[in-house]
């Protein structure tokens, strides 16, 4: 099967049932993407698959044969996508296991939405939990990266 | 070390294992803390030592940090209580791990509990011994300059990454002294009055970016689950739903004739499946039948047990009980009241939730004597043990690599997962990564216990408070006993003791543990007696009760912040609470608002005053309190464990409820009282405050009492109704 991540085609030699999330952290070692939940009930393994944000635990692969997938490490080369930036600004992660699921959901959002209001905010992020309780700062940083772009 | 490490890894121990060339100090690691020593005392001492802070030519500073990360931001605070004294240019530090790793450095591992982080005292622990050695670091430095340019080492000065001669304005730097520069066998003595004044701090106080926070914005950050070795194959696990049961038989065969499955292994309580991928192994899983031998647990009802046992426990005059603190005569003061006071109050189970499931990598050398264990722990000396005791090992045959924690809370510190990896890779004979199910972590978790309490108070007739009872009864020694003294009330005569029944359900610390539900009785307590007394809680607390002066300062804080007195909007009311831990002591602020239809209690608005003595990362310490906040609101509003038959009732994030971003307060404010002290523990002071100040927030809303934690909608419509 052919996937294609982060602008490169992969042939994987997977059952087409399995879920994206084991596909890309065990099969291609892009392993930025988190196991949390396994239900779609966390948000840790949110990737873009045609730039809309998905629960890769819950999608399996054979869904995402002739889409784009882009994972956390695929979001930009160097660290420097605005959010990425504005999360280091904001010293957003504390155990940092979330964050990549809030970055990538929170990028899906900025995509439509460059200017969301607080409510939006929270309502795109809301399935995304995070246990160190840094939504504050999510929420500061997406303002921020919408701010200066 | 054939793992994949990542590029973007960090932090490495490349440095250190480069190491030729520059200044080396090292590290004896003792049970009276830790001392630096010269390469040439490491060599000769009979204790093992390790290479601590490293002085390259091209001016790198490289200072090894005990390495537990689970978000508290100690990788980064105690290097830097380091570089301050030594006047490092923290641009020029870089940070590494310090490996728990006998094999490569020696690394005192049977004395490692001096160094294990445990969370929220780490600075707290290491303050002063960390700033004398950065001082020595110093002094040798200063020591070299003075001998290359033939003068007094009194006459110098420092400055980040330089030694000045204030005479001839010359400046040497560190790198240069790394170069020509010897590292006296015996090191200077350092006093504290050679330390730094706080006036001239540069690092501490201030506040630097955390150093492991690019790494977590990239997906770089390794954490156990993430390492992946050449021919690794997955495994996963069920235990015994019933704590404390063991496996007698399972469906093997069926397991085996599943996609990719690869065997079966018995653990002492469940039973592991291999497979050439999780999913592979998570579907096995789902398929195993086992029977399984009674566990300790077997038949609890935890609701029921919370309902009448308790009760029947605390009504008990001969039950046996533990005193926890006594002091006067608290029968005396009963006896000789003017008024009374009697309250009770429960709480639920509690579970750590962190983000990353439990999850450890194990392999053995060809020969099977020696393993290698990727694992993020808390204790990686008690890891280390514990891999080792369940292989029949000594504790050199085990290695043990740090990892990012996804969260602890309390629940890393037994090695347990660990000690599993490592039985299922002995079987396999091929390296294992071990990930439980989120399923399996819950169903399989370790809990803060449940709790009844009951408090009396007795007041004098001027309505002092004289005497005071407070009794906790459930399961957990001193899980159920941690927050219960009240050292900063004073009330002079006090019995507080706690009545256990054992349930055989598995228990843990838990981000500050007894100090939820006690310090929720306590201060619910404290504040139904100001009601009933007519009074404001704050001016009943320092009226009626001898606070301490420390209590008072957070109180009045507290206050200032929350403008505690003024008007809240219609439908908004304050409460307000104090706890301590760890030596620290925060008062705290909850305004909130009600749903009379639905029972949703929603926080607005949480103000914190800490008094946690000197702080030494501000930014990283207000991001620790506000974290508590939200775990504290998670705990009062949404999280409990119920076991039915013995087997916990819930089974992932979509029965057992988390804080949200919806939920979480539009505003949190946290500010520390300044006060001339050590640093005390950060990390546990930000949640326990929270579930009696929501709690007196209600009763000033609606005129009713919450009394049963967490505060979920269906307890808040039964207490209006009440
Ligand atoms: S792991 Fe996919 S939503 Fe939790
Ligand atoms: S930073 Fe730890 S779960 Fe979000």
């Amino acid at each position: 099967m052919q996937v294609s991540v982060n602008g490169r085609s992969h042939e994987v030699n997977v059952e087409p049932d399995t879920p994206l999330l084991w596909v890309l952290r065990d099969v291609l070692g892009l392993t930025g993407t988190k196991y949390g939940c396994g239900i779609s009930a966390c948000g840790a393994c949110t990737v873009h698959v045609n730039g809309e944000p998905v629960r890769s635990c819950s999608m399996p692969v054979a869904q995402v044969e002739g889409k784009r997938v882009t994972t956390i490490e695929g979001l930009s080369r160097d660290s420097s996508h605005p959010l990425q930036k504005a999360w280091v600004a904001e010293q957003v992660p504390q155990c940092g296991y979330c964050q990549s699921g809030q970055i990538m959901q929170a990028a899906a959002l900025l995509a439509k939405n460059p200017k969301p209001s607080r409510g939006e905010i929270v309502r795109h992020m809301n399935g995304n939990i995070c246990r160190c309780g840094t939504y504050n700062r999510i929420i500061a940083s997406i303002q921020r990266a919408s701010r200066e772009g | 070390m054939n793992a994949t490490v990542k590029p973007g890894f960090n932090p490495s121990r490349r440095r250190f294992l480069a190491g030729a060339g520059g200044l080396t100090f090292c590290v004896a690691i003792g049970s009276d803390g830790i001392h630096l020593l010269s390469e040439a005392q490491a060599n000769t001492a009979s204790r093992t030592m390790s290479a601590w802070v490293r002085i390259a030519p091209d001016g790198m500073v490289t200072i090894l940090s005990a390495g537990a990360e689970m978000g508290q931001g100690s990788m980064t605070s105690l290097p830097l209580i380091l570089a301050e004294e030594m006047d490092a240019d923290w641009s020029k530090v870089a940070i590494e791990w310090a490996p728990a790793d006998a094999a490569v450095y020696g690394y005192a591992m049977n004395n490692g509990r001096a160094m294990a982080i445990v969370g929220s005292r780490a600075v707290m622990l290491y303050f002063n011994q960390l700033r004398l050695a950065g001082a020595q670091v110093r002094k040798v430095l200063i020591a070299n300059a003075a001998e290359k340019w033939g003068v007094a080492p009194a006459s110098l000065r420092t400055e980040p990454g330089f030694v000045v001669d204030p005479a001839s304005g010359q400046r040497m730097s560190y790198g240069e002294i790394a170069g020509f520069g010897a590292v006296p066998a015996e090191l200077p003595a350092v006093d504290k009055s050679e330390l730094k004044d706080r006036r001239q701090f540069r690092l501490i106080g201030k506040s630097v970016p955390r150093r492991d926070i690019p790494a977590k914005v990239n997906g770089t950050a390794q954490y156990a689950i993430d390492v992946r070795l050449p021919g690794m194959v997955y495994a996963t696990a069920r235990h015994s739903p019933v704590h404390g049961g063991a496996p007698e038989s399972w469906n093997e065969d069926k397991a085996k004739s599943m996609r990719g499955v690869i065997g079966t292994v018995r653990l002492p309580d469940g039973v592991a499946v291999i497979a050439d991928s999780l999913p592979h192994a998570m579907a096995a899983r789902g398929a195993l039948e086992v029977t399984w031998k009674e566990g300790r647990a077997e038949g609890f009802d935890s609701e029921k047990a919370l309902a009448e046992t308790y009760v029947q426990v605390h009504a008990d005059p001969s039950a046996k009980r533990r005193t926890l603190d006594s002091k006067g005569d608290a029968q005396a003061a009963f006896a000789s009241a003017a008024k009374t006071y009697k309250s009770e109050y429960r709480s639920d189970y509690g579970y750590h939730a962190q983000m990353e499931p439990l999850n450890a990598v194990a392999r053995f050398s060809a020969a099977g004597d020696h393993v290698e264990i990727w694992e993020g722990t808390q204790a990686p000396d008690v890891s280390r043990g514990r891999i080792a005791k369940a292989l029949g090992f000594k504790p050199g045959q085990v290695t043990l690599h740090q990892c990012y924690m996804g969260g602890g809370f309390g629940r890393r510190t037994l090695g347990d997962y660990a000690s599993e990896a490592a039985l299922i890779a002995r079987e396999a004979r091929r390296p294992v990564k071990l990930v439980w199910t989120r399923e399996e972590d819950m169903a399989h978790g370790m809990f803060r216990p449940q709790s009844f309490q009951c408090l009396e108070a007795a007041l004098d007739p001027d309505g002092k408070v004289t005497g005071w009872t407070h009794c906790v009864v459930g399961d957990g020694g001193v899980l159920l006993a941690t927050g219960i003294k009240i050292p900063y009330y004073q009330v002079p005569h006090q019995h507080i003791e706690a009545r256990g029944v054992p349930h055989g359900v598995r228990l843990k610390h838990w981000r500050a543990v007894g100090h939820v539900f006690n310090v929720f009785a306590i201060e619910s307590f404290v504040d139904e007696m100001a009601a009933a007394q007519g009074m404001d809680p704050v001016d009943f607390r320092f009226q009626r009760m001898s606070i301490s002066p420390r209590a008072r300062a957070v109180f009045e804080k507290a206050v200032q912040m929350s403008d505690w007195k003024a008007r809240r909007p219609e439908g908004r009311a304050v409460g307000i609470s104090i706890s301590e831990r760890s030596g620290s002591l925060g008062a705290g602020v909850a305004e909130i608002s009600l749903d009379r239809a639905t029972g949703r209690i929603r926080v607005h608005k949480a103000w914190v005053a800490i008094d946690g003595g000197l702080v030494v990362q501000p930014e990283a310490a207000r991001a620790n309190i506000e974290s508590g906040i939200v775990y504290g609101l998670s705990s009062v509003l949404h999280e409990r464990v119920t076991l039915k038959g013995g087997v916990v009732e819930q089974s992932n994030f979509h029965d057992y409820h988390v804080e949200r971003m919806a939920d979480v307060p539009e505003e949190m404010h946290v500010a520390f009282v300044e006060r001339d002290a050590a640093p005390s523990g950060l990390g546990e002071i930000g949640n326990p405050w929270v579930a009696a100040a929501v709690a007196n927030a209600f009763y000033r809303l609606t005129g009713k009492r919450l009394r049963h934690m967490p505060f979920t909608p269906a307890r808040v419509l039964e207490a209006l109704q009440a």
